[in-house]
């Protein structure tokens, strides 16, 4: 009996990236939180927010090691474990993917030099202006590799010739019509999520040790930027159902559940799927989805009748959309509620209830990030370069896989656990206020030295 | 010149770049277990770990730059290498997170433990057996190409003399091209202890890394006589390597020059590698895949070298920043900062 050598590849491809994504959005998100407090701790002259830039740094740099390591097994496996699309798409998407390691090779530099100098340089501006490169570099990387993703969702570019593409134009492929709607929400989320996390973790260490004013600044620095990122995020959440509506409507259709192509299209929130394919328990807002697709409330929806059934996602899409969209909205009415409390005086906004949730918000952002590329990666099967290849004909014909999946699937385990395990270790015992004192304590003892050397 | 020609010799320099870094590295790790192991840690662990903290990220994106390069000047040869190699790939992939993730845990999180040392050392000299298998299936004879599938013939690979000597070449290189950086990175800290320490595993080195790599090039004769031939048409490159390598051991054995006898080191390595990939032109894989026919587009081809010089142009400075901040900055070298 053979493996069925698709479907361990999908599970290795799935998983592997399931857990880069985690990484990869803290890689993209941290470095412009700790840059803006570091910015703030430089201007305000306020070493509590110095503080926060080094302790989120070095937090950032465990979470950096495993986005590497992660990284370094997606690259290699699109060519481990589809060798046949890497043979065909490597004319079109060599260049963002160049591109990719180049911004990276940056960062990595600079992350580098900014870990090791943070008392070299006399003017603290200089340190400060490390950061750019790294922000830069992080957010490039985003970038280039969200066009690949993006061309294999909108494949331009190129002129096919008996099965290989042929007069390729690089940068064509890359500013495919995909690109901007998927970057923008890329780097929208991530800075989010980003955000949420260190809020969340500000929320945790009150409510378990009690409010300080580190934290108490931590949070209101970070919730200032979750409302910002989640006002941009919600913008591109709306860009992107335009764009799929427009070009890839079999996508939008599945997610919404959307048989029938019609005018004044319902949204459908939540509900069940009969064997008939029939709507049941759902919250139907009457002409929403025409009005989401095409500012319009009128607008013309195409609906699955339209595709090819061989051709259509899987229909379990939609609870991914309606989680991911509810998620979006929840953390911007998080950060409203926050400073709402922070500006009507006779509320605290530091209640425990709000501390709770705005925890919660941390997990959930995450959770976001995730099911947005559940429904964008498995929104867009059977294909894998869509209208071009299949998935099926993609992937490597070795049944080794289904062993490597195990593998794999140990080391992610393993790489979690010992990341916790580290992040923990690194902080629970070293509360912020303790590395304060011992800060001040340093510098006094530097100063007394200098003036018995003078 | 053409743009494929160009291409394969800038992928050609990153692989020899990311050979020099990546054996400091991976051999680090082992001085660093084999010192723990033997209880003269306290020499060499401080040294080891100031140079690499700064650097490690780096090495690593050495490896993916080259891998990336060469998928995407040579599309084809992530078909024929992504299909034979997903067995060994996946390994040195599952090594190098292991090694990169546990040397973060370590160095700016948790304390030390052995457990860790031991995986950073023996990964350390796994992860340049598991590539070597790359190199060794360039050879030809140990790929099997079906009607639409490529497969690695493992009964070939395990019983070929060859391969076992490019993996022994390449972990024996890998010590002593570490121990010669690190006994110069020892004279520049004047740290007389560790200095001693890596100059005595220097020499130690110096004698198998050259004896196997004498005997690996018997082995390329005996299965893959083009290549050898064309070598053998290189010889003053390989004479020239020979005469670096007595130079660094004179140097080394001497005691002074520390600098210049690691750069001869880098030389060594240098002109036997470039020896090594000019016999193997044209073939990327014999017999295979050549340069030529799976070179990717000319459009492709010309945008990536635009951007490989726009990207160097960036990178060259930082990297030159980086050195001057870790490795020639006296201060820090002896642990100021």
């Amino acid at each position: 009996m053979g493996v069925d050598t698709v479907f361990w590849s999908k599970l290795v491809t799935g998983m592997t990236l399931g857990f880069h994504a985690i990484f990869a959005t803290l890689g993209v998100g941290i470095p412009l939180m700790i840059a803006i407090a570091e910015l703030i701790g430089v201007r305000k002259q306020d070493p509590h927010y110095t503080l926060m830039a080094k302790r989120w740094s070095r937090g950032f740099v465990i979470s950096v090691a495993v986005g590497v390591v992660t990284g370094t097994a997606i690259s290699l496996q699109l060519a481990l474990v589809w060798p046949n699309f890497m043979k065909m798409a490597g004319n079109v998407i060599a260049l963002p993917l160049f591109l990719e390691v180049f911004a990276f090779f940056f960062e990595a530099i600079f992350l580098g030099i900014y870990l090791y100098t943070w008392d070299r340089f006399k003017n603290p501006y200089i340190h400060c202006l490390l950061m750019i490169p790294i922000v830069l570099g992080a957010g490039m990387s985003a970038v280039f590799i969200t066009t690949v993703n993006g061309f294999m969702n909108q494949p331009q570019g190129f002129v096919m010739n008996a099965g290989q593409f042929t007069a390729v134009n690089p940068l064509q492929a890359m500013l495919n019509a995909a690109t901007f709607s998927k970057v923008f929400h890329v780097l929208s989320s991530a800075y989010l999520t980003g955000a949420a996390l260190l809020a969340g973790v500000a929320a945790i260490t009150m409510l378990r040790k009690g409010v300080t004013p580190y934290h108490k600044k931590a949070l209101k620095l970070m919730m200032g930027v979750v409302l910002l990122f989640s006002l941009l995020n919600t913008l591109a959440g709306d860009v992107s159902a335009k764009f799929l509506a427009e070009h890839q409507p079999e996508k939008l259709a599945a997610g919404e559940w959307h048989f029938k192509t019609e005018k004044g299209a319902d949204l459908i929130l939540l509900g069940f799927l009969n064997a008939e394919h029939e709507v049941i328990g759902a919250l139907h807002l009457p002409k929403v989805l025409s009005f989401l697709a095409f500012g319009d409330f009128n607008a013309t929806v195409t609906g699955l009748d339209q595709i090819p059934k061989e051709e259509w996602p899987p229909l379990l899409i939609h609870y991914f959309f309606d989680a991911m969209a509810g998620i979006g909205f929840a953390l911007l009415a998080i950060s409203l509620l926050y400073f709402l409390f922070v500006f009507w005086k006779k509320r605290n906004e530091l209640n425990k209830w709000l501390l709770r949730i705005i925890a919660l918000g941390g997990v959930l952002a995450f959770m976001g990030v995730e099911l947005g590329w559940f429904y964008a990666e498995l929104g867009r099967q059977p294909w894998i370069i869509r209208g071009y290849m299949r998935v099926d004909e993609a992937a490597t014909s070795s049944p080794n896989v289904r062993i490597l999946f195990f593998f794999f699937l140990l080391l992610y385990i393993v790489l979690g656990i010992m990341c916790v395990l580290v992040l923990r270790r690194l902080f629970n015992n070293n509360p912020p206020e303790v590395e304060m004192e011992k800060w001040a304590k340093d510098k006094r003892n530097l100063t007394t030295e200098e003036g018995e050397h003078a | 010149m053409n743009y494929e020609l160009i291409g394969i010799s800038v992928l050609w320099l990153f692989l020899y770049g990311y050979l020099i870094v990546a054996s400091i590295d991976f051999g680090a790790g082992f001085f660093a277990f084999y010192a723990r192991l033997t209880k003269q840690d306290h020499l060499i662990n401080r040294l080891i770990s100031r140079y690499l903290s700064p650097v490690w990220e780096i090495t690593n994106v050495f490896f993916i730059f080259f891998y990336i390069g060469m998928v995407g000047f040579f599309p084809d040869t992530a078909y024929y290498y992504g299909s034979a190699l997903l067995v060994p790939g996946s390994i040195a992939v599952i090594l190098l997170a292991i090694r990169g993730s546990f040397y973060a845990f370590e160095n700016y999180g948790a304390k030390s433990s052995i457990v860790y040392l031991f995986l950073y050392g023996a990964s350390g000299l796994l992860i340049p057996a598991s590539l070597s298998v790359a190199l060794t299936l360039s050879e030809g004879g140990f790929i099997v190409k079906g009607q639409d599938s490529v497969a690695l013939d493992y009964w070939a690979l395990f019983s070929s003399p060859l391969s076992w000597s490019i993996v022994g070449l390449a972990i024996v290189s890998v010590l002593f091209i570490s121990s010669a950086f690190l006994t110069f990175y020892a004279s520049r800290a004047e740290d007389t202890g560790a200095l001693k320490l890596m100059r005595s595993y220097a020499l130690f080195w110096s004698t198998p890394t050259i004896v196997i790599a004498l005997t690996a090039f018997i082995y390329l004769g005996q299965h893959n006589s083009r290549h050898f031939q064309n070598m053998m048409d290189l010889w003053w490159l390989l004479a020239i390597s020979v005469g670096f390598f007595m130079t660094a051991m004179w140097l080394l054995y001497n005691g002074r020059r520390y600098g210049l006898a690691f750069i001869c080191v880098m030389l060594q390595f240098f002109s036997a590698f470039f020896a090594y990939g000019i016999g193997q032109y044209p073939y990327i894989i014999d017999p295979y895949i050549t340069i030529q026919n799976s070179a990717t587009s000319p459009a492709m081809g010309l945008a990536l070298i635009i951007v490989f010089v726009g990207g160097l142009c960036l990178l060259i400075p930082s990297l030159i920043l980086v050195f001057r901040l870790f490795l020639f900055d006296a201060d820090y070298v002896k642990g100021k900062h």
